[in-house]
Parts: structure tokens; sequence; C-alpha cells
């Protein structure tokens, strides 16, 4: 983080809203679009076509119900981390923060698993139309998963020294968004039959 | 300068021959379109550059204070806006009848062929004179179709690779063809003639060369034509099996 | 005021080299970074637009400057003009350029909300100009297959046969989609955030409403094309299936989500056209623009329209025929508000007092052209007549005459009038005016013809019409040759503005800080504008186009005078 002092334009808040939460809906927002379109063309392509179904079954739905229950509670660690920054205290809001990013990498090293034991019964991302767009949809995710996680380490990390306490509640915002697109994809892509 | 010896009183046609019966519909409603938007276009212009003109800065010229939300000045917007609307509506029943007639209704097929699109030719498959597709007297040809003056075709469209676009613009017909599926269009040619046919999608390096052409001929040249090509020595074998990309083709189509 | 105090304490010394012109988070001059690249990148453009229509005009023959155009290389060529001119010159330009520089100086702040997020996104874009250039000069050459890359043609090298240049061309794309994201989303929060204390809705200035509807209209439309890049990269690179029907997939899929993309596109660069169009119009005629509600309600009806028209590109491509019946009709409907925004200009007008300086020359002259590309849409529109016009010269006509207005005739606009605010000297009005002239007629000479050869079955992307009987008549060449030569004449006079542009830096004569006596709050500022743009933070106290009000000694009023 380099020490150039903020813009006034940074500051102001016309809107009421402040800067920084008013940009991470904005980004969120554009996100949206990006897993809309990808998740329309899923699901008309799955609509079409009913065999995809045979596909499906193979993916191992407790792994799945396994990670949306570690994301959900995570989600539960940002909430908190955002209502110990409200309430200025940095140290914890970051010791809840990392354990937020701790869901998110043990979500990933599920991941791992799945996906490892996937390749190994032979089922890779040309092996068909919906192993595509589950490798697709869910690498997306995955991305997500991990950018927020990264984000978040060095969100913590100023917090615990008591900085940039407004940027808690944004990281988990943006939590909460990779969270909820992970509930569509949970039944989506695992349980849809 | 010489557009070619057509002289039909259509004014479009000095551009482009009519070769099918609906080639004149789509002629006249680009004259219609023509009509309404020029006179919009000429309108716009004209007050454009009078108002320029008129309120050109001159010595002693004071502006005038108009927010626009005035009522008596706003007419100004509001009933040409109307026309607008107007004229939108007058353009859009005939466009939509004109395309219903072309792309939606298809009367009654007296023949049909069927057009293959691939990197980067065009290939037929006409029925031979039984009049039946997938027969053994089925004339196959590349790069020319051969159809008779004043009948019904209806054609199947298909793609072997890329996207094509299968455009006769003598016809004005147009018609993407897509890998994987059947698309069925119709034309009825009612002047003897040979016309080109374009590929008017891009589909690589030789989307240029993709020419073919059409040959509408009178029936009897026509049943000629098919006497010559089908061979009738070919009913005693069994039917050529399609080539492989074809088949799967097919049958991705009928899924 | 604590926001001056503040402002105070960020006085830094001058930086050096790199970290002024490579490394800064100043607006002003992340603008001025990307008004160069997208004009280096206009210059590639209208190079390879130089060397198709040599081909076209003189076929076969060779090229001076580039050599003989054979098949491949036209469709390079081709794509390679589309793909350069709309992302890397029209949105850089006109969005990221003027909104970058002119968002915190017209609603008045010292910065964008996010200057670190600001020179990120230019960072972006410069990669992906790299990595688009770049893609010339791997093997098989640059990506051949237009600049709506359909596929399987564009998913597969055994098809478009430059496998390499078809992969960096989407990656180069999608950083782009990347670093207009970043932007767009700060200039809407800077704009919904940041304006001067009194700056209400209704003070804003056109053009940032319209670079603001832009930016959200780009994002709402860009996300699903951006999830298809991904999946034609994976069609591309891991032999996945999304476009390929042999394996369940669909190119239609593709087709949807570019034009969903694509013809809201059209809007978010004409919309920051007509801003800075509507801003000159006002400044020009000395009068407060009419009906500036209407204007706005249009604009929202345009950018919400724009939504539901794309698949009118897509009438002939295999769709449900049913389908174009109601695309004719929204597409029909769109007329409806861009009329009335035309109307309102014209209006805007009457009972003026009219400067015909080089910038009026040009809004009035992206006024007067952009009637007749609007107008002709219709044809295309209509689902009747596009059986036929699809895909001819006469949509390319048609294009010519929204885009050029748009990337050329309202950029040279926005860069004349602003250019004394930019590096405080004025432009020479002399050689303005010629380079106006010289860019006009010329423009018409090119796309006039065009229409024609449309009309008479040219169909696009063709590097020679010797195999087609019907199109290789004497009398299209003649058009064709024309069209050519209008070219020549066209790119010859950019010359000249090169030259006003360049030599007027240093020897124009010093610009005050308001030379056209406007009243929005950049010409509040000295010029150029210094470090954090105002010396004091100014407040608004009424709407951006008070002029000729009566009873006031001066014919206009500042938006920041407080009496």
């Amino acid at each position: 983080m380099s020490a150039t002092a903020k813009p006034i334009a940074n500051t102001r808040s016309v809107t009421g809203i402040p800067t920084a939460r008013l940009i991470t809906w904005w980004v969120i927002a554009s996100e949206i679009v990006i897993f809309g379109g990808l998740l329309a063309a899923y699901l008309m392509h799955r609509l079409g076509h009913p065999e995809w179904a045979a596909s499906a079954s193979h993916t191992n739905t407790w792994a799945g119900a396994f990670n949306t229950f570690v994301l959900l509670t995570s989600s539960l660690c940002a909430v908190l981390a955002h209502k110990a920054a409200d309430a200025l205290d940095g140290p914890r809001a970051a010791r809840l923060l990392r354990l937020t990013a701790l869901g998110g990498v043990i979500f990933l090293t599920v991941k791992g698993f799945e996906w490892t034991t996937d390749i190994r019964e032979g089922f890779v991302i040309s092996s068909g139309g919906f192993w595509s767009y589950y490798y697709t949809l869910a690498g997306l995710h995955g991305l997500h998963v991990l950018a927020g996680a990264v984000i978040m380490l060095i969100v913590a990390s100023d917090a615990a020294k008591n900085r940039e306490l407004q940027r808690v509640e944004c990281i988990g915002l943006y939590w909460h968004f990779v969270d909820i697109v992970w509930i569509f994809l949970f039944p989506l892509l695992y349980i849809a039959r | 300068m010489d557009f070619g010896e057509v002289t039909e009183a259509v004014m479009y046609e000095r551009y482009i021959t009519a070769a099918s019966t609906y080639a004149h519909s789509i002629d006249h409603l680009f004259l219609l379109i023509a009509a309404l938007v020029g006179f919009w276009l000429i309108v716009a212009e004209v007050v454009l550059f009078a108002l320029v003109f008129k309120f050109r800065e001159k010595e002693g010229q004071s502006t005038r204070y108009i927010t626009g939300e005035e009522k008596e000045l706003h007419r100004w917007i509001t009933i040409p806006h109307m026309l607008v609307i107007l004229c939108d509506i007058v353009i859009i029943v005939p466009a939509i009848l004109v395309w219903y007639n072309i792309k939606q209704a298809q009367p009654p097929a007296d023949r049909t062929v069927r057009v293959y699109a691939q990197q980067w030719a065009w290939s037929f498959q006409e029925p031979g004179p039984d009049g039946k597709l997938d027969t053994d007297d089925d004339v196959r040809t590349v790069g020319e179709l051969h159809v008779t003056v004043n009948t019904t075709y209806h054609f199947e469209l298909m793609s072997r690779d890329v996207v094509h676009s299968f455009a006769i613009p003598s016809f004005r017909l147009k018609q993407d063809a897509l890998p994987g599926r059947t698309i069925t269009g119709w034309f009825r040619p009612n002047r003897v003639g040979t016309y080109d046919i374009q590929c008017t999608q891009m589909c690589g390096l030789g989307h240029a060369l993709m020419a073919g052409r059409v040959i509408v001929e009178t029936q009897q040249d026509h049943a000629a034509w098919l006497m010559r090509n089908s061979n009738p020595s070919l009913a005693a074998q069994p039917a050529a099996p399609a080539p492989a990309p074809e088949s799967t083709t097919m049958a991705e189509v009928r899924r | 005021m604590s926001e001056q105090v503040q402002h105070a304490g960020h006085d830094h010394p001058e930086p050096g080299f790199f970290l002024k012109y490579c490394w800064s988070t100043d607006h002003k001059m992340i603008a001025m970074q990307y008004l160069f690249t997208g004009m280096a990148m206009a210059m590639i453009g209208g190079f390879l637009a130089y060397v198709f229509r040599m081909q076209q005009g003189f076929p076969n023959h060779y090229v001076p400057g580039f050599g003989l155009v054979t098949p491949g290389r036209y469709n390079e060529v081709v794509t390679m003009h589309g793909t350069i001119m709309i992302f890397w010159v029209a949105m850089p330009v006109l969005i990221a350029a003027f909104g970058n520089y002119l968002i915190p100086l017209m609603i008045g702040c010292d910065d964008m909300a996010f200057p670190r997020i600001n020179r990120l996104s230019y960072q972006i874009f410069l990669l992906s100009a790299i990595v688009l250039l770049g893609s010339f000069l791997v093997k098989g050459g640059a990506f051949g297959g237009a600049w709506t890359a359909y596929p399987p043609l564009s998913a597969s090298g055994a098809y478009n046969l430059t496998p390499i240049g078809a992969t960096l061309w989407l990656l180069a794309v999608a950083l782009e989609f990347v670093a207009f994201l970043l932007g767009g989303i700060n200039f809407t929060v800077t704009v919904m955030n940041s304006r001067a204390p009194g700056m209400k809705m209704f003070d804003i200035p056109i053009l940032i409403w319209m670079i603001v509807l832009a930016t959200v209209i780009f994002m709402a439309s860009a996300g699903p094309l951006i999830a298809g890049a991904v999946m034609l990269l994976f069609d591309q690179t891991m032999a996945t299936g999304f476009y390929d029907p042999v394996r369940g997939g669909d190119p239609l899929l593709w087709q949807h989500l570019f034009w969903f993309f694509g013809h809201p596109e059209v809007y978010v660069v004409l919309l920051p056209a007509m801003g800075i169009v509507a801003e000159i119009i006002a400044v020009f005629a000395r009068k407060k623009l009419f009906g500036y509600k209407s204007m706005l309600y249009s604009t929202w009806g345009v950018g919400i329209l724009s939504f539901v028209v794309w698949a009118h590109h897509q009438f002939v491509a295999g769709i449900d025929p049913r389908m174009a019946n109601v695309f004719t009709v929204t597409t029909l409907l769109i007329s409806i508000p861009v009329a009335e925004l035309v109307f309102l200009y014209i209006a805007t007008l009457y009972g003026g007092s009219i400067r015909l300086d080089t910038p009026m020359l040009w809004a009035l002259g992206f006024l007067a052209e952009f009637l007749i590309g609007g107008v002709t849409g219709i044809f295309l529109g209509s689902s009747g007549t596009d059986i036929y016009l699809h895909d001819t010269y006469f949509l390319i006509a048609h294009f010519h005459y929204t885009f050029v207005p748009i990337a050329i005739i309202s950029v040279f606009a926005g860069i004349t009038f602003w250019y004394p605010k930019m590096f405080g000297r004025m432009m020479n009005e002399t050689l303005g005016k010629i380079h106006f002239w010289g860019t006009v007629i010329p423009f018409n000479v090119i796309f006039i013809p065009l229409f024609m050869t449309g009309m008479a079955g040219d169909q696009r992307r063709i590097y020679s019409y010797a195999q087609f009987a019907e199109q290789s008549r004497p009398a299209l060449q003649h058009l064709r040759t024309t069209s050519t030569i209008g070219l020549l004449v066209m790119l010859s006079f950019q010359l000249i503005f090169i030259f006003n542009f360049f030599w007027s830096m240093r020897n124009g004569k010093r610009a005050e800080a308001n030379p056209w006596r406007s009243t929005t709050l950049e010409w509040t500022v000295p010029s150029p504008p210094p470090h954090g743009n105002f010396a004091e933070l100014p407040t608004v106290y009424r709407g951006p186009y008070e002029y000729g009000l009566p009873g006031r000694a001066d014919d206009y009023w500042p938006q920041n005078a407080p009496n």
C-alpha cells in the first residue's frame, strides 16, 4: 500500500453510501452479470439435454454439501468481523477475517480432492457438455474464492493495526456474494438430475 | 454507367436483377422505407442548416432564453415525435408482412433440393427425374444449382463445418447455414438466367472464393439436363453412402 | 472548509518522469495516456482501412507500404480494423479519455474516487493493446475470422488457420473488457458520490450523465460476453464443446452473447459522443439545452431499449423466424428516443447566436452525418429488407455513418473544444477548419458509393469479387475505386490535424481559463489545470447551461458563481 493520501473525491458521499461500499456493490453487480450469463447458458443447454443428468450423477454431492456448509460458516465469520470492525476492534476483526479466509482454503482443498477424483475417473473438461460447464462454472467460482481469500488476508493485516476498517465490511459483502453464487451452483451442478 | 441490360421500371433493378417472386416485395419495401426516411432526412437536414444560417452570430444579436419546457415550443418536438411513431408503424407492418411471406409462410414445394455449405464450396443434391430426394437417381453437383423457372423450391440448408450464409442476391435470398442444423427455406425463380450464389458469412481463408451459380432453366432444358446427369444405371446399384461428416450432421439434426 | 485543509496537506514535490507519465494516478495524466494510446491505435486502424480499401479499389495491385493483399491477409486486416476501431479507439478515447479528463473537473472534485484503480485500468488496457498488436507477429498471423468471431470458425485452428492469433485476439478483448469494467465502476462511483456540494442530479452536465449511463450499459452488457469469451477460450485451448453442435453445444449461443453485448455497445460509444456534441452546441449557440430533462429521459429510454434489440443482427442467422418480428418492432421503437434526442439538439439552435468555430463545425457535422446513419438503420432493422441487405456494403456504409460521426467527428469536436483546457494553448482555427472540410467531404465520398455497391449486392469481407459475375461489373468497380480515393483524401487531411495538434502545443496562442465563455466547472480552473484541479473546491448553485439569461451583464452564468 503506497502512502498517497486519499483524494477528496474518495471522502465525499453525496449518495449517503460510503464510497468504498458503493464501489463494492458495483463490482458485485458487474460480477452478477458475468455469472448470470454463464448460468443462463448452462441452464438453457441443460434443459435441452436431459441426458446430461447421467453425467451430473457422477458428481460428489456430499463434498458439495460439505463445501456449502463451509462457505456458509465462513460467511458468518465475515458478518462477525464486520461487527467487530464497527466496534472499532481491529484485532478481533482481523482474527475473524483470517478464520473466514480459512473457510475459503478448506473449500478449495475439498474442491481439489473432488476434482482429482473426477479426473481420475476420466471426467475432464472436454468429456462432454455437462463437464465443460461443471469445470468452467466451478472453476470461475473457485477463482473468486481464491481471490477473495487473498484480499481478505491483506485486509486483515491492515485491520489488525486498526487501519482501513471500512474495508472489512466491503470484503465481507464480496464474500457473501461468492457464497450466494455457490448456493446457486451447488443445486444446479450437483443435485439437479 | 451501365448497370446491365435490365430495363424494368423498378429503380432497384438498376443495381441488381430481380429473378424470384419475392424479389419485388423486398424492393418495394425498400422503396417505401426510402421514401419515408428520405423525407425525414431532408426535413431534418434542411431545418438544421436553416437554423444555423438564421441564427448565426450577427452584430447586436441577443440570444433567447428558452428552457424547452415551454408548452408552445415543446410542440415542435412533440408533433414530429408523433409523426416518427406513425412512420415507424407504417414501416413495421409491411416489413413484418414481407418477412412473414418469405421466412415464415412456406408455400408447398414443387421440388426440394439440399444445399451443403463447407469450406469453401457449395454442393447440391437435387432429386432426379423421379422428383424425390435420397433415391438413387439424385444428382449431386458442386458449385452449380440447376432449377426450373416458375417452380417453387424448398431448400434444406446444412453446413459441414463453420457458419456460412447462402445468398442469391438476384433472388433477394439470404440464409445462414449452421453446422448441426437443417434450415429450410423456399424460393421461386421467375426469370431464366445464371445468377451468383455468394457466401455472406465470414468462413475463413477462402471466403471470397466460395462462389456458386444458380442456373434457372426452362422446363425442357432442365429435364434434358437431369436426364444427362442422372445416370439410370445407378438405379441398379445400392445408394452411394453419404460422406461421413454429412451423416454426422444429419444424425445431429434429427436428434 | 475541512476539505481545503486536507487538500493543502498533500502537495508534494514534482515527481520524476516515470512517476509522472507512466505511474501517475492523476486523472488528467491517465486521460492523456488513454488519448494518446487511442490516437496511436486509430492510426493503425486507419492504416488497415487504407490497406483493404486499396485492395478493393485497385484489386490485386501492390499496396504501397504493405505489399500484395492475399485472402488471408485481407481477412486479418478487416478483422483487426473492426476490432481496433471499436474496442481500442472509440471506447478508450470517448469514454476513458474524455471521461477521465472531464468527470472530476466537471463535477468539481480533485480526482477520481479510486485513483489507483484508475491507473490499473489503463495498465490493463495497455497490456490488451500490446497483446492485440502482438498477434500480428505470431505464427499464422492475426485472427481473421471477423470482429464478431463467430464459432466454430473462431473456436478451432483447423477452421481459421490462425490458432494463436485467435486466442490472442480473445485474450486481448477480454483484458480490454476488464480494464473498462474497472474504469467504468470508478466513473460511476465518482459521479454518484463525489460531486461538488450543491450539484443535484439535474445540475450534472449532460456529457457526464451520458458517460455514466454508457458505462452502466457497458457493465450490464459485457458480463455475458466475458463469460462467453471464457467458454470460447476453452473451446480453443482445452477442446471443450460449448459451441460445437456435434458435442451438444450451440454456435448460436455465442452470437446471442456477442450481440447482447454488441448492440448496447453501439450506444455505449454513441452516448458520450452525443454528450460532447451537446456541450459544444450549448456553448457555441449561447443557448440553454432545449429540454434538458427530455434529453435525459430519452437517453434512459435508449439505454433500456438497447438491451432488447440485439437479435436484429441475427435475422437470417438461423434463429426462429418469429423472433425477427419481435426484434423488428423493438428496433424501430429505439428510433423514437434517438430521433427525440436529435430533434432536441436541433431545437437548441433555435434563437441562439451561433459561432462557427472549429468545435462547433464538428458538432454540427456530427448531427448532419449521424442523421444519415440513423435513417439508413431503418432499412436494416426492418426484417423484410434485412434479408437482402444483411452483411452487404449497405450495412457497412450505414454503420460507418454512425461510427465515423461517433468515433471520429465527435472526438475531433471534443479535442478541439477541450484542447485549450488540456494543453493551455489554442489550436489554429484556419488549419482546424481546413481539416474539418477535408475530413467530412471525403467521408461522404467514401461511403455514399458503398451504399450503392451494397444495394447491388456486394457482400462484406470479400477480398476480390472476381468470382462473382454480378459483382465484377465495371460500374461497381468504379464505385469502389471512388470510395478508395475518398479514403486516401480523408487520410491525407489527417496529417493537418496531427501537425496542428502538436504544433499548437508549443506555438498556439496561450489559452485563458475560459476561452469559450462557458458555464461548466472545468472552465473555472486554470488551463491546464494544476494537480488537484481546484485551488478552492467549488460549490454549485445552478444547472450547467445558463446562457443568455435576460437581465444579466454577461451572457453566461457559471455554475459556481454565487450570484
